[in-house]
């Protein structure tokens, strides 16, 4: 039963993610793999995030521009863009990107681990391979994405004065000073502390299909794959509840 | 219909053994994986200094029986006691103390991809709190990878090496530690008969260097011959049949012939 197997799958992911919160923050504290999975899954998506998010800026600039001069409100792009930009597409884009890139590498490096029986070996080394392997790959992750965002988010921007240059001229000046002026902190702080939880979910859910592969190569593959499917569907549902959530804070 | 066990028939293989300290107690073990039953009341000594191969076919439970020992698995019934200590009584830090004494090759070598040979080696002395400055740590990889040959091969990736070299690197990574007792899963299983032959040999000169005592996982009997002081047969998860290479290969038993013919 398809129901019954979703259940329990979400069942034994939330047991998963309150195990995190038990030994996570337990010594030992595995701060030096911390570090290194910080530059693993933030400096390395970077060309990644950043080449996404200038083609995000620059295409919905490109392709706003007809309508909005058809009603004569060409000079609310950068607002219109700036707001769209930080507020959703950032955020979402970055979020699936970084699933796509980091939640199946997660996925296939743990599901292989498991498969070479390297996560036994390091239990008897004296290790607690929980902490080592899980906790470390989902703090990076959680703390990683926004940093990214916020990249992308730069990026994006500086993508979108580029495209309202190729038709027109506007300074970088006035560009910014549009954008800061259709902003508050509601746009914002919401748009930015949910990228902490698609960081969480990303790691969680790709440490969790990869920590319980199967035995087999074919088992790393359907790791690194359902690693992506479930956490692009998490982001979503995580996108819906905050909106929910902002709605209902009047921040909407 | 579960074989009889012969065991009370057969001698015990060496007297010396016997007198010897045990330093490994599995004591009517069970184990089942839900109406799976892999392991019913196994019960096996292993005396300091010997090498005791357990014996079976593929899927008999072999592989469970040392997890068991080394506490990556829980046994539904019996006890285990490693070095004079009940396995299952121990929590994670007394449990990571013991198993510091107790090394553990594993069937697939379970070297970390990502890591050198030399960080391979490392990791567990570091983990278990074992080196004392960079100077030590130098001496005892270096130590650990000429006793198994391949003291070049420090800088190189696991992806680097032959599956041999592979396995002796596995094996270094578990000598480092000093291990009272070294388990090793199916140590020949994978390899051509001309390195699984120099592996045999290495087992034999650890233990004679070392003085471990070691509980060897196979079904290569090229590797029982060369290895064993003593044989443990597993059938249907019982301790069959035991004794050593000779006595066992005398004996007439068909299960016990399946193997020795």
């Amino acid at each position: 039963m398809p129901d019954t197997s979703l259940l329990a799958e979400t069942g034994e992911i939330t047991s998963f993610a309150g195990r995190f919160f038990r030994e996570g923050f337990r010594p030992r504290y595995e701060l030096a793999e911390l570090l290194h999975q910080c530059y693993v899954v933030g400096y390395q998506s970077l060309p990644m995030v950043g080449i996404t998010g200038f083609i995000m800026g620059m295409v919905l600039t490109l392709q706003s521009r007809p309508t909005m001069a058809q009603f004569g409100a060409e000079s609310w792009i950068p607002t219109m863009v700036g707001l769209t930009i930080i507020r959703e597409m950032g955020p979402i884009i970055t979020a699936l990107i970084f699933a796509g890139k980091i939640g199946s590498s997660i996925g296939a490096e743990l599901g292989s681990m498991r498969v070479t029986e390297q996560i036994d070996a390091m239990e008897v080394s004296g290790t607690n391979p929980f902490k080592y392997l899980v906790a470390t790959r989902v703090m990076a992750t959680t703390l990683m994405l926004p940093l990214l965002t916020i990249l992308a988010d730069a990026i994006g921007l500086y993508a979108s004065y580029l495209g309202i240059n190729m038709k027109g001229t506007t300074t970088l000046a006035l560009f910014v000073n549009n954008i800061l002026s259709g902003l508050t902190f509601g746009d914002v702080l919401p748009a930015f502390i949910k990228t902490f939880f698609f960081g969480f979910a990303i790691g969680l859910i790709g440490c969790y299909k990869g920590y319980f592969s199967d035995k087999g190569t074919e088992g790393v593959g359907q790791a690194a794959n359902s690693a992506v499917v479930v956490a692009s569907l998490v982001i979503f549902l995580l996108d819906l509840v905050a909106v929910q959530i902002t709605g209902l804070l009047g921040l909407n | 219909m579960q074989p009889e066990s012969i065991t009370q028939e057969m001698p015990r293989p060496a007297a010396a053994a016997a007198a010897a300290e045990t330093v490994l107690t599995v004591d009517k073990v069970s184990k089942s994986f839900g109406d799976n039953h892999v392991l019913r009341d196994f019960s096996l000594a292993l005396h300091r200094g010997e090498n005791v191969v357990v014996l079976g076919k593929s899927g008999s439970g072999k592989s469970v029986l040392i997890k068991c020992i080394i506490g990556l698995l829980t046994p539904d019934a019996g006890r285990i006691t490693v070095l004079g200590q009940d396995v299952a009584a121990l929590d994670h830090a007394a449990m990571d103390r013991l198993r510091a004494k107790v090394g553990f090759l594993f069937q697939s070598n379970a070297l970390y991809d990502s890591m050198t040979v030399r960080d391979n080696l490392l990791f567990p002395l570091r983990r278990h709190w074992l080196a004392h400055g960079p100077e030590e740590e130098d001496a005892l990889v270096l130590q650990a990878l000429d006793d198994v040959g391949l003291a070049q091969t420090a800088e190189l990736l696991p992806a680097e090496l032959s599956g041999g070299m592979r396995k002796r690197i596995a094996l270094a990574r578990t000598l480092i530690l000093r291990p009272d007792i070294i388990l090793y899963d199916e140590p020949t299983t994978g390899l051509d008969p001309v390195t699984a032959r120099e592996i045999d040999h290495l087992i034999r000169e650890v233990q004679q260097k070392y003085r471990t005592s070691a509980l060897i996982i196979s079904h290569d009997m090229n590797c029982v011959r060369l290895v064993a002081d003593r044989v443990v047969l597993l059938v249907d998860g019982r301790c069959y049949a035991e004794g050593t290479y000779d006595e066992l290969a005398r004996n007439m038993d068909p299960k016990v012939k399946e193997f020795f013919a």
